[in-house]
């Protein structure tokens, strides 16, 4: 899944990392924004083997978006602000 | 006395609002890090939109309710970023969480503004990174300016659907597809009742014609067959057409949603009743025109106690307020409440109107197929509630939803069935050959949603 960019697109540039790899984002990016609009593609694999997830929500709802970061323990990634220097694990 | 307000969207500013003139303080609490709700969210800090590319032709609503919310947070006890987990009637309590930090707050009376998420029917596919709900596409491009996809396709049914197919055409997105499973005529039969909605309707036009008029493809009375894909994501939509003949079409991500539902956890777990309102085809918890409960000090207002939509959350949070305030013995003037009365009941005829214009199509949630995954939490396919519900299982028949979950996992994972219950329950149905009011509905279980266990143990 890859987010585009609309609008409000040259915010300043943050940028933090998902299990290691660097991720371009912008200040005011949710986690989730930061990641799939970064190219992450997906947050977690299902418990259950049926592949890839990567949110559905968008509203703290659904729990399908969980990662983990450094220092914060498990988040909604839709529901949490990317910040510089997070390193995030995915869920 | 004490009081306290759930939700800062539509219905919970209004509600505050008229509690503040009234010379009370309540507590107010939103989970989200600023109020505005589903409809009016505020992009984070950072992220700069002005209101008229934000909200649209709604911008001026949402202006006056963001004035009204910030005169409010310094004259009540504002609690953003704060979720309620629990709410115990017989003790008049509270639970919330502030940044992993527990709480209790001590109500005498407790209005709850909770709002509504989207109602899904399950795909086959519809589990992959791409496909999301209409309402998290529109909160992408509201709050973050980002489309789902590049190209992408609206499913589903409802004004949300035309809506934010318009949203994103307008932003700049490729719009591939609009499919409705709704037929043209079923719309059309609706016309005479959805003229009470004035400007809403004329919107709501505006909005299909515009998408018609730029060539965007548009299909009715569709079932949706696949949201196709490979590793990298979704790689198109394919659906069979009201003849019989099947299509498909390629884009990267697709949002869906067949209306909305309440989001009722609280009101469950304060003990009110639900009853099934057959024109929404949901179950939403009992209270009166003016928002009162069975259970004294629990008030009920907007979309979290039945789906009405922004303008009707406005008059009840206000509506349900001035109930709170009249049962504690404050004055309330007629003069306030017959206009507000008056004006939840002709909204009421065109919410019914609207509903019949775009029924939940509950044949599609009863067909779905055996090997689609129902509950994306529990990875649970639709089989296997099938399999549960028979009599011949193993342990023994599911005659409803609650032993259908004990037996399966259905709706046990961590969106607490929020996302595949509707569905889940029209599956049992179909199963077991009965209505959908006999399967009844999952019941709501603390914490309403998963909080760091150290903080779920530690009662306040
Ligand atoms: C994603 C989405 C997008 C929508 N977009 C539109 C639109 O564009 N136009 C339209 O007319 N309608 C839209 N709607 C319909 C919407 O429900 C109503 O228009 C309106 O927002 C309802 O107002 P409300 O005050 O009842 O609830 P909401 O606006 O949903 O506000 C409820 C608030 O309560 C808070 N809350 C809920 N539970 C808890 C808890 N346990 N603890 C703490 N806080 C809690 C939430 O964080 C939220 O801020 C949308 C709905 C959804 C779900
Ligand atoms: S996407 Fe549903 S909770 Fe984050």
């Amino acid at each position: 899944m890859k987010l585009t960019r609309l609008r409000d697109a040259s915010r300043p540039r943050i940028s933090l990392t998902l299990d290691g790899t660097p991720i371009e984002a912008q200040q005011g990016d949710t986690l989730l924004t930061a990641l799939l609009a970064g190219g992450a593609g997906h947050l977690r694999e299902s418990e259950f083997g049926d592949g890839p997830r990567a949110g559905f929500c968008l509203m703290g709802a659904c729990q399908d978006c969980w990662v983990v970061v450094e220092g914060m323990g498990r988040v909604r990634a839709c529901a949490t602000l990317a910040g510089q220097g997070m390193k995030v694990r995915r869920g | 006395m004490k009081v306290a307000v759930v939700g800062a969207g539509p219905a919970g500013v209004r509600a505050v609002e008229r509690l503040v003139a009234a010379g009370l303080s309540p507590v107010w609490i939103d989970e989200a890090p600023d109020g505005g709700g589903r409809i009016y969210q505020r992009p984070p800090p950072g992220v700069n939109r002005d209101a008229r590319t934000l909200y649209g032709f709604e911008a001026r609503r949402a202006t006056a309710l963001h004035t009204a919310l910030d005169a409010l947070k310094p004259r009540s006890d504002w609690r953003p970023e704060t979720l309620v987990w629990h709410i115990r009637p017989e003790a008049r309590q509270l639970h919330t969480l502030h940044r992993g930090r527990q709480a209790g707050v001590d109500y005498d009376a407790a209005i709850l503004c909770t709002g509504a998420m989207d109602r899904v029917i399950p795909v086959p596919g519809w589990t992959r990174p791409g496909v999301t709900t209409l309402g998290a596409a529109q909160i992408a491009l509201k709050t973050q300016g980002c489309g789902i996809g590049g190209r992408v396709v609206f499913l589903g049914t409802g004004p949300l659907l035309w809506l934010v197919a318009y949203q994103y055409a307008k932003a700049g997105a490729e719009v591939a597809a609009v499919l409705d499973t709704t037929p043209f005529a079923t719309k059309a039969r609706a016309t005479p009742g959805l003229l009470r909605g004035g400007a809403t309707f004329v919107k709501g036009l505006y909005y299909i014609a515009w998408l018609r008029r730029r060539g965007i493809r548009i299909a009715e009375g569709i079932a949706p067959l696949a949201i196709e894909g490979d590793a990298g994501g979704v790689t198109g939509v394919a659906w069979r057409d009201a003849s019989g003949r099947e299509h498909r079409v390629a884009c990267d991500a697709a949002g869906m949603g067949w209306g909305l539902k309440p989001e009722a956890q609280l009101a469950d777990l304060a003990r009110v009743p639900f009853r099934h309102d057959p024109l929404q085809a949901n179950w939403v918890p009992e209270r009166d025109a003016a928002g009162r409960t069975p259970v004294r000090g629990i008030y009920l207002a907007g979309d979290g106690a039945g789906i009405g939509g922004a303008e009707v959350a406005e008059i009840a949070g206000a509506r349900a307020a001035l109930a709170l305030l009249e049962d504690a013995g404050h004055r309330v003037d007629p003069i306030e409440t017959v206009p507000l009365d008056r004006k939840l009941a002709a909204q009421a005829r065109f919410r019914a109107a609207l509903e019949r214009a775009f029924p939940f199509p509950s044949h599609l949630a009863r067909g779905i197929a055996d090997d689609t995954i129902l509950c994306r939490c529990e990875g649970l396919r639709t089989g296997e509630l099938r399999a549960a519900a028979r009599a011949e299982a193993a342990t023994g028949p599911a005659p409803e939803m609650n032993r259908a979950k004990a037996f399966t996992r259905v709706g046990m994972g961590r969106c607490q069935g929020r996302v595949c219950g509707v569905a889940a329950a029209e599956v049992l149905a179909a199963e077991l050959g009965c209505d959908v009011t006999a399967i009844g509905r999952l019941r709501g279980q603390p914490p309403v949603k998963p909080i760091p266990i150290p903080a779920a143990g530690d009662a306040p």
